[in-house]
Protein backbone atom coordinates (compact mmCIF):
# COMPACT_ATOMS: atom_id res chain seq x y z
CA UNK A 1 0.00 0.00 0.00
CA UNK A 2 1.46 3.85 -0.68
CA UNK A 3 1.47 6.30 1.54
CA UNK A 4 -0.61 8.36 0.03
CA UNK A 5 -3.10 8.04 -2.44
CA UNK A 6 -5.02 10.17 -4.94
CA UNK A 7 -7.71 9.51 -6.78
CA UNK A 8 -9.58 11.30 -9.54
CA UNK A 9 -9.71 14.50 -7.04
CA UNK A 10 -10.23 17.80 -8.16
CA UNK A 11 -9.63 20.78 -5.73
CA UNK A 12 -9.98 24.07 -5.51
CA UNK A 13 -11.70 27.11 -2.99
CA UNK A 14 -15.38 28.00 -2.84
CA UNK A 15 -16.49 25.75 -6.17
CA UNK A 16 -13.63 27.55 -8.16
CA UNK A 17 -11.73 24.65 -9.12
CA UNK A 18 -8.48 24.64 -9.76
CA UNK A 19 -6.54 21.02 -9.89
CA UNK A 20 -8.76 18.99 -12.05
CA UNK A 21 -8.92 14.66 -12.05
CA UNK A 22 -5.68 13.94 -9.98
CA UNK A 23 -4.86 10.39 -9.69
CA UNK A 24 -1.13 9.41 -8.40
CA UNK A 25 0.48 7.52 -5.57
CA UNK A 26 3.14 8.14 -3.53
CA UNK A 27 5.19 5.57 -2.10
CA UNK A 28 7.19 5.50 1.19
CA UNK A 29 10.85 6.58 0.20
CA UNK A 30 9.93 8.98 -2.68
CA UNK A 31 11.46 12.10 -2.72
CA UNK A 32 8.76 13.94 -4.98
CA UNK A 33 9.06 17.73 -6.60
CA UNK A 34 5.73 19.35 -7.42
CA UNK A 35 6.66 22.03 -10.35
CA UNK A 36 4.60 23.86 -12.77
CA UNK A 37 3.64 27.65 -13.41
CA UNK A 38 2.10 29.96 -10.67
CA UNK A 39 -1.85 29.54 -10.49
CA UNK A 40 -0.92 25.70 -11.80
CA UNK A 41 -2.44 24.63 -8.27
CA UNK A 42 1.17 23.72 -6.35
CA UNK A 43 -0.12 25.04 -3.04
CA UNK A 44 -3.66 24.14 -3.25
CA UNK A 45 -2.53 20.34 -3.90
CA UNK A 46 -0.06 21.17 -0.90
CA UNK A 47 -3.06 22.31 1.41
CA UNK A 48 -5.01 19.28 0.23
CA UNK A 49 -2.35 16.74 1.39
CA UNK A 50 -1.74 18.00 4.15
CA UNK A 51 -5.50 17.93 5.09
CA UNK A 52 -6.01 21.80 5.87
CA UNK A 53 -8.16 21.84 2.55
CA UNK A 54 -10.68 19.05 1.37
CA UNK A 55 -10.68 17.80 -2.32
CA UNK A 56 -13.90 19.03 -4.18
CA UNK A 57 -14.40 15.59 -5.35
CA UNK A 58 -12.52 12.15 -5.55
CA UNK A 59 -10.10 10.68 -2.59
CA UNK A 60 -7.21 11.82 -1.31
CA UNK A 61 -6.02 9.48 1.72
CA UNK A 62 -2.95 8.23 3.40
CA UNK A 63 -2.02 4.83 3.54
CA UNK A 64 1.09 2.77 5.56
CA UNK A 65 -0.48 4.03 9.10
CA UNK A 66 0.39 7.33 8.16
CA UNK A 67 -1.92 9.63 9.92
CA UNK A 68 -2.63 13.43 9.85
CA UNK A 69 -0.67 14.41 12.65
CA UNK A 70 1.97 12.69 11.55
CA UNK A 71 3.07 15.20 8.73
CA UNK A 72 6.26 16.96 8.88
CA UNK A 73 5.32 20.60 7.10
CA UNK A 74 8.14 23.61 6.13
CA UNK A 75 5.93 26.02 5.48
CA UNK A 76 7.33 29.75 3.93
CA UNK A 77 8.09 32.13 6.19
CA UNK A 78 5.95 34.46 6.72
CA UNK A 79 6.30 37.96 7.62
CA UNK A 80 5.43 38.47 11.31
CA UNK A 81 8.78 35.94 12.17
CA UNK A 82 10.60 38.57 10.79
CA UNK A 83 10.91 40.29 13.95
CA UNK A 84 9.60 37.15 16.32
CA UNK A 85 11.36 37.15 19.86
CA UNK A 86 11.52 33.55 20.40
CA UNK A 87 14.81 31.06 20.48
CA UNK A 88 15.87 28.76 18.14
CA UNK A 89 15.22 25.81 21.04
CA UNK A 90 11.62 27.41 21.76
CA UNK A 91 10.84 26.71 17.78
CA UNK A 92 12.12 23.84 17.35
CA UNK A 93 10.13 22.19 20.36
CA UNK A 94 6.95 23.56 19.20
CA UNK A 95 7.17 20.95 16.02
CA UNK A 96 7.04 18.10 18.65
CA UNK A 97 3.17 19.67 19.89
CA UNK A 98 1.59 17.26 17.46
CA UNK A 99 2.33 14.42 19.19
CA UNK A 100 1.15 14.37 22.76
CA UNK A 101 -1.09 16.03 24.97
CA UNK A 102 0.54 17.26 27.64
CA UNK A 103 0.99 20.53 29.45
CA UNK A 104 4.45 21.05 29.18
CA UNK A 105 7.49 19.31 26.96
CA UNK A 106 8.26 15.34 28.30
CA UNK A 107 12.10 14.48 28.03
CA UNK A 108 11.24 12.49 25.14
CA UNK A 109 10.00 15.61 23.54
CA UNK A 110 13.27 17.50 24.44
CA UNK A 111 15.55 14.42 23.10
CA UNK A 112 14.18 14.16 19.98
CA UNK A 113 14.33 18.29 19.48
CA UNK A 114 17.89 18.15 20.27
CA UNK A 115 18.22 14.83 17.86
CA UNK A 116 16.77 16.80 14.80
CA UNK A 117 18.61 19.77 15.89
CA UNK A 118 21.79 17.68 15.45
CA UNK A 119 20.64 16.35 12.21
CA UNK A 120 20.12 19.78 10.40
CA UNK A 121 23.33 21.18 12.07
CA UNK A 122 21.85 23.91 14.46
CA UNK A 123 22.64 22.41 17.81
CA UNK A 124 25.37 25.02 18.35
CA UNK A 125 22.87 27.75 17.68
CA UNK A 126 19.92 26.68 19.71
CA UNK A 127 20.57 29.52 22.22
CA UNK A 128 20.34 31.84 19.66
CA UNK A 129 17.56 34.45 19.24
CA UNK A 130 15.69 32.91 15.89
CA UNK A 131 15.16 36.63 14.23
CA UNK A 132 19.04 37.22 14.18
CA UNK A 133 19.97 34.37 11.95
CA UNK A 134 20.79 34.03 8.56
CA UNK A 135 17.75 32.92 5.76
CA UNK A 136 19.86 29.86 5.50
CA UNK A 137 19.99 29.02 9.35
CA UNK A 138 16.24 29.95 10.06
CA UNK A 139 15.11 27.62 7.32
CA UNK A 140 17.43 24.54 9.14
CA UNK A 141 15.48 25.63 11.99
CA UNK A 142 12.02 25.09 10.21
CA UNK A 143 12.95 21.99 8.77
CA UNK A 144 14.27 20.92 12.33
CA UNK A 145 10.84 21.58 14.02
CA UNK A 146 9.38 19.72 10.81
CA UNK A 147 11.35 16.80 11.99
CA UNK A 148 10.15 17.12 15.65
CA UNK A 149 6.54 16.44 13.92
CA UNK A 150 7.57 13.37 11.98
CA UNK A 151 9.84 10.67 11.16
CA UNK A 152 7.86 9.61 7.59
CA UNK A 153 6.59 12.63 5.22
CA UNK A 154 7.83 15.97 5.21
CA UNK A 155 5.99 18.23 2.67
CA UNK A 156 8.43 21.37 1.64
CA UNK A 157 7.09 24.43 0.15
CA UNK A 158 9.55 26.27 -1.82
CA UNK A 159 12.33 25.74 0.66
CA UNK A 160 15.22 27.41 -0.85
CA UNK A 161 13.17 30.91 -1.66
CA UNK A 162 15.61 33.70 -0.51
CA UNK A 163 18.13 31.67 0.23
CA UNK A 164 22.14 32.45 -1.37
CA UNK A 165 23.40 29.55 -4.07
CA UNK A 166 25.85 27.62 -1.14
CA UNK A 167 22.82 27.98 1.92
CA UNK A 168 20.77 26.17 -1.46
CA UNK A 169 22.87 23.53 -2.15
CA UNK A 170 22.95 22.81 1.62
CA UNK A 171 19.33 22.67 2.01
CA UNK A 172 19.19 20.25 -0.55
CA UNK A 173 21.59 18.17 0.59
CA UNK A 174 19.92 17.84 3.34
CA UNK A 175 17.03 17.15 2.27
CA UNK A 176 18.09 14.15 0.28
CA UNK A 177 20.20 13.38 3.33
CA UNK A 178 16.89 12.99 5.49
CA UNK A 179 15.43 11.27 2.22
CA UNK A 180 18.05 8.51 2.08
CA UNK A 181 17.80 7.95 5.52
CA UNK A 182 13.78 6.80 5.30
CA UNK A 183 11.65 10.10 5.08
CA UNK A 184 9.55 10.52 2.10
CA UNK A 185 9.64 13.69 1.08
CA UNK A 186 7.61 16.04 -1.16
CA UNK A 187 8.54 19.30 -2.39
CA UNK A 188 7.14 22.07 -3.99
CA UNK A 189 9.40 24.07 -6.21
CA UNK A 190 10.58 26.35 -8.89
CA UNK A 191 13.87 25.17 -9.48
CA UNK A 192 13.24 22.24 -12.19
CA UNK A 193 16.70 21.81 -13.03
CA UNK A 194 17.54 21.06 -8.92
CA UNK A 195 13.97 18.92 -9.04
CA UNK A 196 15.20 16.77 -11.63
CA UNK A 197 18.18 16.47 -10.65
CA UNK A 198 17.58 15.74 -6.54
CA UNK A 199 14.30 13.93 -7.04
CA UNK A 200 13.25 10.33 -8.00
CA UNK A 201 9.52 11.42 -9.44
CA UNK A 202 8.12 14.46 -10.78
CA UNK A 203 4.35 15.90 -10.88
CA UNK A 204 4.57 18.89 -13.29
CA UNK A 205 1.19 20.64 -12.89
CA UNK A 206 -0.46 22.90 -15.93
CA UNK A 207 -4.03 24.43 -16.28
CA UNK A 208 -5.72 21.37 -17.28
CA UNK A 209 -3.25 18.92 -17.34
CA UNK A 210 -0.53 17.38 -15.26
CA UNK A 211 2.84 14.48 -15.57
CA UNK A 212 3.11 12.10 -12.95
CA UNK A 213 6.38 9.87 -13.56
CA UNK A 214 10.02 9.45 -12.99
CA UNK A 215 12.70 12.33 -13.35
CA UNK A 216 14.34 10.51 -16.41
CA UNK A 217 10.82 10.10 -17.79
CA UNK A 218 9.81 13.62 -17.28
CA UNK A 219 13.09 14.73 -19.41
CA UNK A 220 11.61 13.20 -21.99
CA UNK A 221 8.27 13.94 -22.13
CA UNK A 222 6.88 16.79 -23.86
CA UNK A 223 5.63 18.59 -21.10
CA UNK A 224 9.17 18.28 -19.34
CA UNK A 225 10.89 19.32 -22.80
CA UNK A 226 8.73 22.70 -22.67
CA UNK A 227 10.25 23.46 -19.54
CA UNK A 228 13.84 22.10 -19.05
CA UNK A 229 15.62 24.84 -20.53
CA UNK A 230 19.06 23.50 -20.59
CA UNK A 231 19.67 20.04 -22.96
CA UNK A 232 19.41 16.38 -21.47
CA UNK A 233 22.54 15.30 -20.82
CA UNK A 234 21.61 11.60 -21.76
CA UNK A 235 22.87 9.66 -24.94
CA UNK A 236 19.79 9.66 -26.43
CA UNK A 237 19.04 13.00 -26.57
CA UNK A 238 22.79 14.08 -27.33
CA UNK A 239 22.74 12.07 -30.00
CA UNK A 240 19.77 13.33 -31.66
CA UNK A 241 21.46 16.70 -31.18
CA UNK A 242 24.64 15.54 -32.89
CA UNK A 243 23.06 13.92 -35.25
CA UNK A 244 21.10 17.32 -36.44
CA UNK A 245 24.26 19.01 -36.74
CA UNK A 246 25.57 16.24 -38.92
CA UNK A 247 23.19 16.70 -41.58
CA UNK A 248 23.49 20.47 -41.80
CA UNK B 1 8.13 58.98 49.33
CA UNK B 2 7.00 55.94 51.42
CA UNK B 3 4.54 57.76 53.67
CA UNK B 4 3.30 58.92 50.52
CA UNK B 5 2.45 55.68 49.70
CA UNK B 6 0.84 54.51 53.23
CA UNK B 7 -1.27 57.70 52.83
CA UNK B 8 -2.69 56.37 49.28
CA UNK B 9 -3.35 53.02 50.80
CA UNK B 10 -5.02 54.54 53.68
CA UNK B 11 -8.07 54.87 51.06
CA UNK B 12 -9.80 51.93 50.02
CA UNK B 13 -10.92 52.97 46.65
CA UNK B 14 -7.72 53.18 45.96
CA UNK B 15 -6.65 50.04 47.02
CA UNK B 16 -9.46 49.01 45.20
CA UNK B 17 -8.79 50.32 41.78
CA UNK B 18 -4.95 49.57 42.64
CA UNK B 19 -5.86 45.86 43.29
CA UNK B 20 -8.42 46.17 39.32
CA UNK B 21 -5.97 48.14 37.99
CA UNK B 22 -2.85 45.49 38.36
CA UNK B 23 -4.70 42.63 37.15
CA UNK B 24 -6.22 44.22 34.45
CA UNK B 25 -2.50 45.17 33.52
CA UNK B 26 -1.10 42.29 33.59
CA UNK B 27 -3.62 40.20 31.95
CA UNK B 28 -3.46 42.59 29.55
CA UNK B 29 0.12 42.21 28.78
CA UNK B 30 -0.10 38.61 28.65
CA UNK B 31 -2.71 38.98 26.24
CA UNK B 32 -0.88 41.57 24.82
CA UNK B 33 2.31 39.78 23.71
CA UNK B 34 0.04 37.28 21.18
CA UNK B 35 -1.91 40.45 19.73
CA UNK B 36 0.95 41.91 18.95
CA UNK B 37 3.14 39.30 17.45
CA UNK B 38 -0.27 38.46 15.17
CA UNK B 39 -0.35 41.71 14.10
CA UNK B 40 -3.78 42.23 15.93
CA UNK B 41 -2.93 45.03 18.26
CA UNK B 42 -5.78 47.82 16.47
CA UNK B 43 -7.89 45.10 17.60
CA UNK B 44 -7.76 46.27 21.79
CA UNK B 45 -8.53 49.87 20.38
CA UNK B 46 -11.83 48.80 18.08
CA UNK B 47 -12.78 46.49 21.37
CA UNK B 48 -12.53 49.54 23.78
CA UNK B 49 -14.49 52.24 21.27
CA UNK B 50 -17.05 49.29 20.95
CA UNK B 51 -17.02 49.04 24.60
CA UNK B 52 -17.49 53.28 25.34
CA UNK B 53 -20.52 52.59 22.64
CA UNK B 54 -21.75 50.21 24.70
CA UNK B 55 -21.50 51.48 28.11
CA UNK B 56 -22.96 54.77 26.68
CA UNK B 57 -26.04 53.50 25.81
CA UNK B 58 -26.88 50.81 29.01
CA UNK B 59 -25.68 54.32 30.81
CA UNK B 60 -28.51 56.09 29.11
CA UNK B 61 -31.17 53.25 29.04
CA UNK B 62 -30.12 52.82 32.73
CA UNK B 63 -29.16 49.08 32.05
CA UNK B 64 -26.41 47.55 34.24
CA UNK B 65 -23.22 48.57 32.07
CA UNK B 66 -20.87 45.70 32.63
CA UNK B 67 -24.30 43.02 31.63
CA UNK B 68 -24.69 44.88 28.31
CA UNK B 69 -21.17 46.12 27.52
CA UNK B 70 -19.73 42.41 28.09
CA UNK B 71 -21.64 40.53 25.50
CA UNK B 72 -21.68 43.57 22.93
CA UNK B 73 -17.45 43.29 23.82
CA UNK B 74 -17.07 39.61 22.93
CA UNK B 75 -19.35 40.01 19.49
CA UNK B 76 -17.46 42.29 18.25
CA UNK B 77 -14.24 40.74 19.39
CA UNK B 78 -15.52 37.53 17.19
CA UNK B 79 -16.27 39.45 14.37
CA UNK B 80 -13.21 41.52 14.54
CA UNK B 81 -11.18 38.40 13.78
CA UNK B 82 -13.50 37.17 11.39
CA UNK B 83 -12.54 40.46 9.37
CA UNK B 84 -9.19 40.36 10.36
CA UNK B 85 -8.53 36.74 8.95
CA UNK B 86 -10.73 37.45 6.04
CA UNK B 87 -8.18 38.67 3.40
CA UNK B 88 -11.37 39.95 0.80
CA UNK B 89 -11.74 42.63 3.51
CA UNK B 90 -8.70 44.87 4.40
CA UNK B 91 -8.68 44.54 8.39
CA UNK B 92 -7.25 47.67 9.78
CA UNK B 93 -9.60 49.99 7.64
CA UNK B 94 -12.62 47.76 8.78
CA UNK B 95 -11.29 48.03 12.70
CA UNK B 96 -11.25 51.81 11.94
CA UNK B 97 -15.21 52.33 10.41
CA UNK B 98 -16.48 49.71 13.60
CA UNK B 99 -14.68 51.54 16.52
CA UNK B 100 -15.43 55.36 14.83
CA UNK B 101 -19.06 53.97 14.08
CA UNK B 102 -19.18 52.64 17.76
CA UNK B 103 -17.46 55.86 19.23
CA UNK B 104 -20.31 58.02 17.56
CA UNK B 105 -23.30 56.27 19.25
CA UNK B 106 -22.17 56.56 21.81
CA UNK B 107 -21.44 60.29 21.67
CA UNK B 108 -24.61 60.61 20.29
CA UNK B 109 -26.77 58.66 23.17
CA UNK B 110 -25.14 60.62 25.70
CA UNK B 111 -25.87 63.52 24.72
CA UNK B 112 -29.26 63.02 23.42
CA UNK B 113 -30.57 61.08 26.58
CA UNK B 114 -28.82 63.49 28.68
CA UNK B 115 -28.11 61.73 31.70
CA UNK B 116 -25.38 63.22 33.46
CA UNK B 117 -22.56 60.79 33.67
CA UNK B 118 -19.22 62.86 32.70
CA UNK B 119 -18.36 61.79 28.78
CA UNK B 120 -14.61 62.35 30.49
CA UNK B 121 -14.56 59.44 33.01
CA UNK B 122 -15.73 57.08 30.20
CA UNK B 123 -13.41 58.48 27.52
CA UNK B 124 -10.35 58.83 29.76
CA UNK B 125 -11.08 56.71 32.70
CA UNK B 126 -11.90 57.33 36.24
CA UNK B 127 -10.60 55.49 39.52
CA UNK B 128 -13.33 55.95 41.12
CA UNK B 129 -15.78 53.86 38.83
CA UNK B 130 -14.49 51.04 40.20
CA UNK B 131 -16.89 49.02 42.79
CA UNK B 132 -16.44 45.59 44.58
CA UNK B 133 -18.05 43.76 42.06
CA UNK B 134 -16.10 44.81 39.61
CA UNK B 135 -12.55 44.03 42.01
CA UNK B 136 -14.05 40.55 42.31
CA UNK B 137 -14.78 39.84 38.49
CA UNK B 138 -11.56 41.21 37.77
CA UNK B 139 -9.69 38.85 40.19
CA UNK B 140 -11.89 36.14 38.48
CA UNK B 141 -10.82 36.85 35.21
CA UNK B 142 -7.00 37.23 35.98
CA UNK B 143 -6.89 33.62 37.57
CA UNK B 144 -8.83 32.75 33.60
CA UNK B 145 -6.09 34.32 32.25
CA UNK B 146 -3.27 33.34 33.84
CA UNK B 147 -4.19 30.09 34.33
CA UNK B 148 -5.25 29.27 30.48
CA UNK B 149 -1.70 31.39 29.72
CA UNK B 150 0.12 28.34 31.83
CA UNK B 151 -1.66 25.29 30.55
CA UNK B 152 -1.52 26.05 27.07
CA UNK B 153 1.54 28.04 26.93
CA UNK B 154 3.41 26.03 24.67
CA UNK B 155 0.39 25.92 22.27
CA UNK B 156 -0.43 29.71 22.50
CA UNK B 157 3.40 30.10 21.34
CA UNK B 158 3.07 27.51 18.29
CA UNK B 159 -0.01 29.09 17.29
CA UNK B 160 1.52 32.94 17.07
CA UNK B 161 4.87 32.00 16.10
CA UNK B 162 3.37 30.07 12.73
CA UNK B 163 -0.36 29.29 12.31
CA UNK B 164 -0.20 27.03 9.17
CA UNK B 165 2.28 24.68 10.60
CA UNK B 166 0.57 24.30 13.72
CA UNK B 167 -3.22 24.06 11.66
CA UNK B 168 -1.30 21.12 9.72
CA UNK B 169 -0.01 19.47 12.37
CA UNK B 170 -3.67 19.08 14.25
CA UNK B 171 -3.85 21.86 16.51
CA UNK B 172 -7.23 23.37 17.03
CA UNK B 173 -5.70 26.94 15.60
CA UNK B 174 -9.47 27.96 15.79
CA UNK B 175 -10.03 27.65 19.12
CA UNK B 176 -7.18 28.81 20.65
CA UNK B 177 -7.57 32.28 18.34
CA UNK B 178 -11.20 32.40 19.75
CA UNK B 179 -9.89 32.10 23.31
CA UNK B 180 -7.51 34.81 23.05
CA UNK B 181 -10.18 37.44 21.49
CA UNK B 182 -12.50 36.32 24.53
CA UNK B 183 -9.97 36.66 27.39
CA UNK B 184 -9.06 40.15 25.39
CA UNK B 185 -12.35 41.48 25.18
CA UNK B 186 -13.02 40.33 28.71
CA UNK B 187 -9.69 42.26 29.74
CA UNK B 188 -11.12 45.38 28.15
CA UNK B 189 -14.34 45.44 29.06
CA UNK B 190 -12.69 45.39 32.83
CA UNK B 191 -10.12 47.62 32.04
CA UNK B 192 -12.08 50.35 30.56
CA UNK B 193 -13.25 52.12 33.22
CA UNK B 194 -10.14 52.75 34.82
CA UNK B 195 -8.00 53.27 32.03
CA UNK B 196 -10.56 54.78 29.70
CA UNK B 197 -11.96 54.03 26.57
CA UNK B 198 -9.36 56.15 24.29
CA UNK B 199 -6.22 54.74 26.73
CA UNK B 200 -6.42 50.77 27.13
CA UNK B 201 -5.25 49.68 24.77
CA UNK B 202 -1.69 51.29 25.50
CA UNK B 203 -1.87 48.59 28.28
CA UNK B 204 -2.08 46.01 25.86
CA UNK B 205 0.55 46.95 22.99
CA UNK B 206 3.31 48.98 25.12
CA UNK B 207 4.75 46.13 27.99
CA UNK B 208 4.54 43.83 24.62
CA UNK B 209 6.55 46.27 22.32
CA UNK B 210 9.16 47.38 25.29
CA UNK B 211 9.97 43.83 26.27
CA UNK B 212 10.26 42.91 22.43
CA UNK B 213 12.92 45.34 22.53
CA UNK B 214 15.12 43.54 24.39
CA UNK B 215 14.25 39.90 25.32
CA UNK B 216 15.11 36.76 22.99
CA UNK B 217 12.89 34.19 24.12
CA UNK B 218 9.66 34.01 24.07
CA UNK B 219 9.27 32.67 27.63
CA UNK B 220 11.07 35.80 28.62
CA UNK B 221 9.23 38.04 26.60
CA UNK B 222 5.63 37.00 28.03
CA UNK B 223 7.35 37.05 32.20
CA UNK B 224 9.06 40.82 31.06
CA UNK B 225 5.96 42.15 30.24
CA UNK B 226 3.61 40.93 33.03
CA UNK B 227 6.21 42.62 34.96
CA UNK B 228 6.52 45.61 33.28
CA UNK B 229 2.99 46.25 33.20
CA UNK B 230 2.51 45.97 36.70
CA UNK B 231 5.43 48.14 37.47
CA UNK B 232 3.68 50.51 35.35
CA UNK B 233 0.69 50.74 36.42
CA UNK B 234 2.04 50.81 40.14
CA UNK B 235 4.21 53.43 39.38
CA UNK B 236 1.52 55.74 37.10
CA UNK B 237 -0.84 55.33 40.03
CA UNK B 238 1.85 56.94 42.47
CA UNK B 239 2.41 59.55 39.97
CA UNK B 240 -1.42 60.35 39.61
CA UNK B 241 -1.83 60.40 43.70
CA UNK B 242 1.00 62.91 44.41
CA UNK B 243 0.72 65.11 41.27
CA UNK B 244 -3.19 65.29 40.88
CA UNK B 245 -3.12 64.06 37.51
CA UNK B 246 -5.41 61.69 36.03
CA UNK B 247 -4.22 57.55 36.32
CA UNK B 248 -4.92 56.05 33.38
CA UNK B 249 -2.75 58.84 31.35
CA UNK B 250 -0.08 58.76 33.86
CA UNK B 251 -0.09 54.59 33.53
CA UNK B 252 0.33 55.18 29.45
CA UNK B 253 2.88 58.34 30.25
CA UNK B 254 5.05 55.71 32.34
CA UNK B 255 4.74 52.87 29.52
CA UNK B 256 5.17 55.13 26.99
CA UNK B 257 8.66 56.42 28.74
CA UNK B 258 9.79 52.86 30.11
CA UNK B 259 9.41 51.84 26.31
CA UNK B 260 11.86 54.42 25.25
CA UNK B 261 14.09 53.72 27.45
CA UNK B 262 14.04 49.30 26.24
CA UNK B 263 14.40 51.32 22.83
CA UNK B 264 17.33 53.18 23.47
CA UNK B 265 18.65 50.08 25.51
CA UNK B 266 18.07 47.57 22.14
CA UNK B 267 19.99 50.53 19.58
CA UNK B 268 22.70 50.74 22.60
CA UNK B 269 23.36 46.60 22.48
CA UNK B 270 23.03 46.32 18.85
CA UNK B 271 25.90 49.16 17.92
CA UNK B 272 28.51 47.37 21.31
CA UNK B 273 27.72 43.91 19.19
CA UNK B 274 28.36 45.51 15.97
CA UNK B 275 31.87 46.96 16.93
Amino acid sequence: MSLITIDKASMGYEGKTIVRDLSLKINEGDYVCIVGENGSGKTTLMKCLLGLIQPLSGIVSYGDGLKQNEIGYLPQQTIFQKDFPASVDEVVMSGCLNKKNTLFYSREQKKTALENMEKTGILSIRKKCFRELSGGQKQRVLLSRALCATHKLLILDEPVTGLDPIATLDMYALIKNLNKSGITIIMVSHDITAAVNNASKILHLSKNDYFYGTAHQYLHSEIGKKFMITDCPCDVCQHEHSGGGVQQ
Amino acid sequence: MIEMICEMFSYNFIIRALIVGILVSLCAALLGVTLVLKRYSMIGDGLSHVGFGALAIAASLNLAPLQVAIPVIVVAAFLLLRLSENSKINGDAAIAIISSTALAIGVVFVSVSGVNTDLNSYLFGSILATTNADAVMCGILALVVILIFVMFYNKIFAVTFDESFSRATGLKTGLYNTVIALLTALTIVIGMRIMGTLLISALIIFPALSSMRICKRFSTVIICSGVLSVCCFFVGMCVSYSMNTPTGASVVIINAIVFLIFWAVSILNGKIKRK
